[in-house]
């Protein structure tokens, strides 16, 4: 009871410094604490916007486009370092040397190197590596890359070039483009050892009784291994999920504009800092508990 | 079918293997020539030739760079003995190493001139934060770790709730708390240099990471050993330090190298709030207007050197954990 009413009391006196010192700062500097600012006008444009936004909507709503922008590469990082990382896990246990030896050097190469380190060089590859729009890379018919960035046909149109760049279809920015890789790779190579080690621990005699029964190594795989192997990938999966969110915040290394990237923006242009980072946190933390709740639901029907 | 896409597979790493080969080798440039690198149609190394100083060393007065250089050996020295040998002359060792650290880096005693340390740059800044970052980091991770496994409601929760909180936000944000909030809460006159507050930053977060991790390795502890902690009538502080502690340090030792691992590359993010790490250094060099466009030679450059340290790292931790496999717990 000691200890506790002990670590209560250094914890309230450590808080109330903290206030108090903030508080005679803030009066010191006159910034103005609270959130009214959010309904000032921005003044800044945004790159890329998932809605209507200009310069001169407020705060709030620039921060609603940068959280949709986190949204929108953190979903598709998600789908796509899913579908790439089982891939390479289950290529690393396949019986086929050379497919397995890629691999594991896939993983390896990828976990070890900072994932900004990634980011920066696909940032440099895309706009620097890629030839400007009128000798743009032209893969598959209508898809163009370029240094402007990646363009692609959708059932609305195919990009032409127009002047200095193309108009029309699907357009991925350098930025978004080189966040969506850098993170889906990243993440693919972590995803790749859970996946791993998630078949690994079916135990060996479910192989064999699976393979008594006359299943083909496809079918053990489905019917039999990736029921059992699912309990034990998905916890670690979940976090890798919040990884690669949280992960998409180094966004603003490579000028994306997600949700750290304009609140950096806003707290330069208002100084408003505490608000600002107490925004950055309550959304991700928010997103955090609700991804954890989301998979514990799910763990639960699986057992 | 299997021969087939082996074959398939072979062709096309043969044809982008050399692809590569011919770009990063046969037709790169070694000269530091912007114009040569320019008309080349291979990798330009010459960049790195050029500004291998100001990657390595940062801002550091140029004169004295054999002194970051000296500390940048000293230090990687010192981790590998600590990785190779396990005795308590380490102690010692280490704390020896740092105060010579400390001297060659900052200076102004044995007449070496003296460097503040907003000029620090580089290697040395990098390996500087990921070691003060994990010795502070490390104690605090304990506390944190034994208070969330504590009877006390209190203390449990206040663990759990400053560990789901580092854990639940990206170390950006943490960052920026530190750069931005933290002169705030100091009391007025009293202010904190950039690298103090970034070093204060990745201390909070490893701390909740590794104290993730000593969880673990308290939770594989049987209760019986508690129980014998017990009998023998060792109270919470003693069974804790002299029975608990050592075994769950044990066990925690391939996930804490993992975390480390991890820390290491973290350290990387400081670029974002303006410190002269290695990544940063690499980012700088590039804006020398003679220089730009060769981002894709010096991000590789800066990959090798990041996957040196980090591959090394985890063939130590692989390493561990098959001997931890072999005796047991």
């Amino acid at each position: 009871m000691a200890v506790q009413a002990l670590a209560a009391a250094l914890v309230i006196a450590a808080a109330a410094y903290l206030l108090f010192n903030t508080l005679a700062n803030l009066e010191a500097r006159r910034i103005a604490s609270g959130f009214a600012f959010l309904w000032h006008e921005a003044g800044f444009e945004i790159g890329e916007s998932a809605f209507a936004y200009g310069a001169a909507d407020s705060y709030f709503r620039a921060l609603l486009v940068g959280l949709a922008n986190t949204f929108k590469v953190a979903v598709l990082g998600i789908v796509a370092a899913t579908v790439l990382g089982t891939a390479i896990g289950l290529f690393r246990l396949s019986g086929n040397r050379l497919l397995a030896g890629l691999s594991s050097c896939y993983v390896e190469l990828l976990r070890n190197v900072p994932l900004l380190v990634q980011l920066f060089f696909w940032y440099a590859l895309i706009t620097e590596g890629l030839p400007a729009p009128r000798e743009a890379l032209s893969p598959l018919p209508g898809v163009f890359l370029t240094n402007r960035g990646l363009f692609f046909p959708t059932f609305g149109g195919v990009p032409e070039l127009q002047g200095f760049n193309f108009a029309g279809g699907g357009a991925l920015s350098p930025e978004f483009a080189a966040l969506l890789i850098g993170l889906s790779l990243y993440t693919a190579a972590f995803i790749a050892e859970i996946v791993r080690a998630g078949v690994l621990a079916v135990r060996r005699d479910q192989w064999h009784a699976a393979q008594a029964l006359g299943l083909e190594r496809r079918d053990v795989l489905r019917y039999v291994v990736a029921p059992q192997a699912m309990r034990i990938i998905v916890p670690p999966l979940t976090s890798q999920y919040l990884n690669l969110t949280k992960n998409s915040s180094l966004a603003v290394a490579i000028g994306y504009p997600d949700l750290v990237s304009i609140a950096n923006t806003t707290i330069n242009q208002t100084g408003q800092a505490i608000e600002g980072v107490t925004i950055i946190m309550a959304v991700y933390l928010t997103i955090s508990l609700a991804i954890s709740a989301l998979m514990n639901r799910y763990n639960a029907r699986l057992r | 079918m299997k021969k087939i896409l082996n074959l398939f597979l072979f062709i096309l790493i043969c044809y982008w293997g050399w692809k590569f080969v011919g770009w990063a080798l046969v037709r790169a440039v070694w000269q530091p020539d912007p114009q040569a690198c320019r008309a080349a149609s291979g990798a330009c190394w010459g960049f790195i030739v050029e500004k291998h100083r100001l990657i390595a060393f940062g801002t550091y007065p140029y004169e004295e760079h054999w002194r970051p250089a000296l500390s940048s050996v000293l230090l990687v020295a010192l981790w590998i003995l600590t990785a190779v040998v396990r005795r308590w002359w380490l102690i010692p060792a280490w704390i020896l190493g740092l105060i010579s650290i400390g001297v060659l880096m900052w200076g102004g005693v044995f007449g070496l001139p003296y460097v503040e340390n907003e000029r620090w740059g580089g290697l040395i800044l990098t390996l500087l934060l990921t070691t003060f970052g994990l010795a502070f980091a490390f104690p605090l991770s304990i506390l944190l770790a034994l208070g969330r496994r504590s009877t006390l409601p209190l203390v449990r929760a206040l663990c759990v709730a400053y560990i789901e909180l580092i854990r639940g936000v990206p170390l950006i944000s943490v960052l920026f708390m530190a750069s931005v909030m933290l002169p705030l809460f100091l009391p007025a006159g009293v202010s904190v240099d950039k690298l103090l507050r970034a070093q204060i930053a990745l201390i909070l977060f490893a701390a909740a990471y590794l104290a993730e991790a000593v969880r673990g390795g308290l939770q594989a502890i049987p209760g019986h050993q508690y129980e014998a902690a017990d009998a023998l009538g060792l109270n919470y502080f003693q069974s804790t330090s002299w029975i608990i502690l050592p075994q769950a340090l044990r066990i925690a030792v391939p996930p804490l190298v993992n975390t480390c691992i991890g820390f290491f590359k973290d350290t990387s993010l400081v670029l974002i709030i303006g410190l002269f790490d290695l990544l940063s250094t690499i980012k700088v060099s590039l804006s020398d207007p003679a220089w730009t466009g060769f981002g894709v030679e010096a991000y590789l450059f800066a990959a090798a050197a990041y996957f040196i340290f980090c591959y090394s790292m985890s063939l130590y931790s692989r390493r561990l954990e098959v001997s931890a496999g072999r005796f047991g717990r």
